[in-house]
């Protein structure tokens, strides 16, 4: 009789709360990404709501998962996001990093995360490096890298003839490896790359690079930067005549809030590649509205919709594992399910973290063409998901074998 | 064609009108500084931010229809105002204190309001277009100078060399100057030493609003557009020495100079130079180019 109470109490216990191997029974998610900074309105605190609509989407609690979310502010900084990682996974019990845009600090969390074997899951960070010569089984790398912006992008302008191109590039892990990937994509087409300016990160006057650009007589001025740095050098170029002295602008990586910042009317004409746009479909559209009404009406970039993306994933994955305890294991288990949400649709993870799905090539509006507010991209082509990332052969991974 | 160090000549004339232009920025906002270290030995952190605020400030007059000209002066003048009113409730207690509790005290009055207008506009910054009279340029040859840019040096020349005018070559400068020196002595005079005190504040923000204003057509209007900025202005006030108005405009466009060179010569250093000028400067000089040692 007591040896039959005893198994009905371990089965109880057993059944009981269905997901009591998470670790200390709770998800606990990470964002962090700049908070104040340049970069806080394409991250920020917006990056914190996408993941809380997230996880409400996914119906964490219906399923019986306790899931909470804390934030940080890395500051674009490595040595303060390392050290809030660190803290989050030793003492706080993180499971899971989020977002973490500037990709000298995404490359740093991305080490301390296969360390400490929890998952990483990159929206803001741009460096193609993260899935090539630093992949690692910890982490997956959702929204874009440089590799997609630079094929994106420089393919579509080095075919309609801008053969010849400057590069600004900020002075950084994640300007050098868009500047890098740009010019491969560049010199594949035929095209050459005649000169480039490393600036200071974060900067204000960009005159004295546009006259070095100026004096190039580069057709295409490419901005290997982000943020205020991208806005104040498109600002500056209109002021020193760039365009009307024949050469034209490629911005590289250019967000919706930079646009916004930028005004329609400076802006007007720019090319360049995103993973996603809040105007294209019904629900895209329901997303940024239910967004932007808790982030003081700023739309949703492609950084915010990853970060809901990959969350939802993640949770997908955990479901189905029943444990968040080995961050490898859940990678692996998130590479296995083939993704689908309501903002990127159907997708999959490959082997080096790479999250695929389609690249579109976006042309800013006139002023004229723009009906209501936010109304700011229309689209120039879409990229297929097999062609917008780098092969994997081509990215040196050591986690993919033959 | 000769070359100098393999930049052609015309190249090297474009940057150093450049560093020029970079440079009245400099001047004008460690004019204010040293307004106001002179006059009421307070180290005012919160210039960046007052700066900030000018800029903002003519955005948000053109929401009303006001325009880039009326802006100029009245925008100074509303951050003028507010300047006074921190000077009324916070600064006049703190000027029998060390230098370091004004300090801090505009440090944390810049981080409020920094992030107030952070909370309230984001981090992208917002457009602010050019007066359309000053729009286009010219071509000089050696390069296209923006008109705008030729503007900004001209304006901020007229008003370094006016405050510099008013304050060495007036009575009213006189005054001022007698008031630093022992307030209690011009009070006897019948003159309100405090009232010209508190202006005097209102008259360096309103400095800074108007440097702000000026930098809103080319630079992103953004809450954080001061901070950026502000360490550089400090640095050229310490080096042309704290409180010398002819030391702030001198050091201004020569250090914008400088600066503008190391972004041809070694464009990854252009941040750092200043700070290593200053470094240079405080070890042979410690009391700055043109201060004078207590």
């Amino acid at each position: 009789m007591k040896r039959l109470s005893t198994i009905a109490f371990v089965a109880a216990l057993a059944a009981g709360p269905a997901y009591a191997q998470f670790s200390d029974g709770v998800v606990k998610i990470g964002v962090m990404n700049d908070m104040a900074g340049t970069y806080a309105d394409l991250a920020g605190p917006g990056s914190v709501i996408a993941a809380r609509m997230a996880v409400e989407d996914f119906g964490a609690e219906k399923k019986g998962m306790k899931v909470e979310i804390v934030s940080a502010d890395h500051q674009n900084k490595p040595d303060v996001g390392s050290n809030v990682v660190r803290t989050w996974f030793d003492v706080d019990k993180v499971d899971v990093v989020v977002d973490v845009p500037t990709s000298s600090v995404a490359l740093a969390v991305n080490e301390i995360a296969r360390e400490k074997n929890k998952v990483f899951l990159i929206s803001g960070a741009a460096s193609s490096d993260l899935t090539g010569a630093k992949c690692s089984p910890n982490s997956v790398h959702w929204t874009y890298d440089t590799w997609s912006l630079a094929n994106g992008t420089g393919n579509a302008i080095v075919k309609t003839g801008g053969d010849t191109w400057f590069f600004l590039t900020a002075d950084y892990a994640f300007g050098h490896a868009l500047e890098r990937d740009t010019a491969a994509v560049v010199e594949k087409n035929g095209g050459k790359v005649v000169g480039r300016v490393r600036h200071p990160f974060p900067a204000t006057d960009f005159s004295s690079f546009l006259l070095q650009a100026q004096a190039s007589k580069a057709k295409i001025i490419g901005l290997a930067n982000a943020g205020a740095d991208t806005t104040n050098a498109i600002k500056q170029a209109a002021e020193f005549g760039v365009v009307a002295g024949g050469q034209n602008l490629a911005g590289l990586l250019v967000f919706l809030t930079d646009v916004h910042g930028l005004g329609l009317k400076t802006a007007q004409g720019l090319i360049f590649t995103e993973a996603w746009y809040w105007d294209m479909n019904d629900a895209n559209r329901a997303f940024a509205k239910k967004f932007a009404a808790a982030n003081k009406g700023i739309h949703p970039s492609m950084v915010h919709a990853g970060v809901y993306s990959s969350v939802i994933h993640y949770l997908k994955a955990l479901e189905a594992l029943k444990s968040d305890a080995d961050g490898t294991k859940v990678v692996a288990q998130m590479k296995k399910m083939p993704t689908d949400d309501k903002l990127f649709g159907k997708g999959s993870i490959r082997q080096d973290g790479r999250k695929l799905h389609p690249m579109y090539l976006f042309e800013v509006k006139k002023p004229s063409e723009s009906k209501y507010p936010w109304d700011y991209y229309k689209v120039r082509a879409t990229i297929p998901a097999d062609q917008a990332f780098r092969p994997m052969s081509e990215g040196k991974c050591p986690l993919v074998k033959g | 064609m000769f070359e100098l160090l393999g930049i052609p000549p015309q190249a090297l004339f474009g940057q150093l009108l450049l560093g020029l232009i970079n440079g009245s920025f400099y001047a004008l906002l460690s004019l204010g500084l040293a307004v106001i270290f002179g006059m009421l030995n307070i180290i005012n952190f919160a210039h960046g931010a007052q700066y900030m605020m000018g800029a903002f400030t003519a955005f948000f007059l053109l929401q009303f229809g006001i325009g880039y000209w009326p802006a100029l002066i009245i925008a100074p003048i509303i951050v003028g105002i507010t300047g006074i009113v921190i000077e009324r409730l916070f600064l006049q207690r703190l000027y029998q204190l060390d230098h370091l509790y004004g300090l801090l005290l505009t440090f944390g009055l810049a981080l409020i309001i920094q992030g107030l207008f952070r909370h309230q506009y984001g981090s992208s910054g917002l457009p602010y277009s050019m007066p359309a009279q000053l729009s286009g340029g010219h071509n000089l040859g050696f390069m296209f100078l923006p008109n705008y840019r030729g503007w900004v040096v001209v304006l901020s020349l007229i008003v370094c060399f006016g405050t510099w005018f008013v304050i060495e070559k007036t009575k009213l400068g006189a005054y001022l100057r007698a008031a630093t020196e022992n307030p209690t002595l011009v009070r006897a005079f019948g003159i309100n030493v405090p009232r010209m005190i508190t202006l005097t504040y209102g008259f360096g923000v309103g400095l800074a609003a108007l440097a702000g204003v000026m930098a809103a057509p080319i630079y992103a209007v953004n809450p954080l557009m001061g901070a950026d900025l502000i360490i550089v202005v400090f640095a050229v006030v310490v080096i042309g020495g704290m409180g010398s108005i002819m030391g702030a405009i001198v050091t201004g466009f020569g250090l914008g100079v400088i600066e503008g060179l190391t972004k041809v010569f070694f464009p990854e250093a252009s941040n750092t130079v200043i700070f290593v000028i200053m470094a240079i400067v405080l070890l042979l000089r410690p009391a700055g180019l043109f201060g004078r040692a207590n």
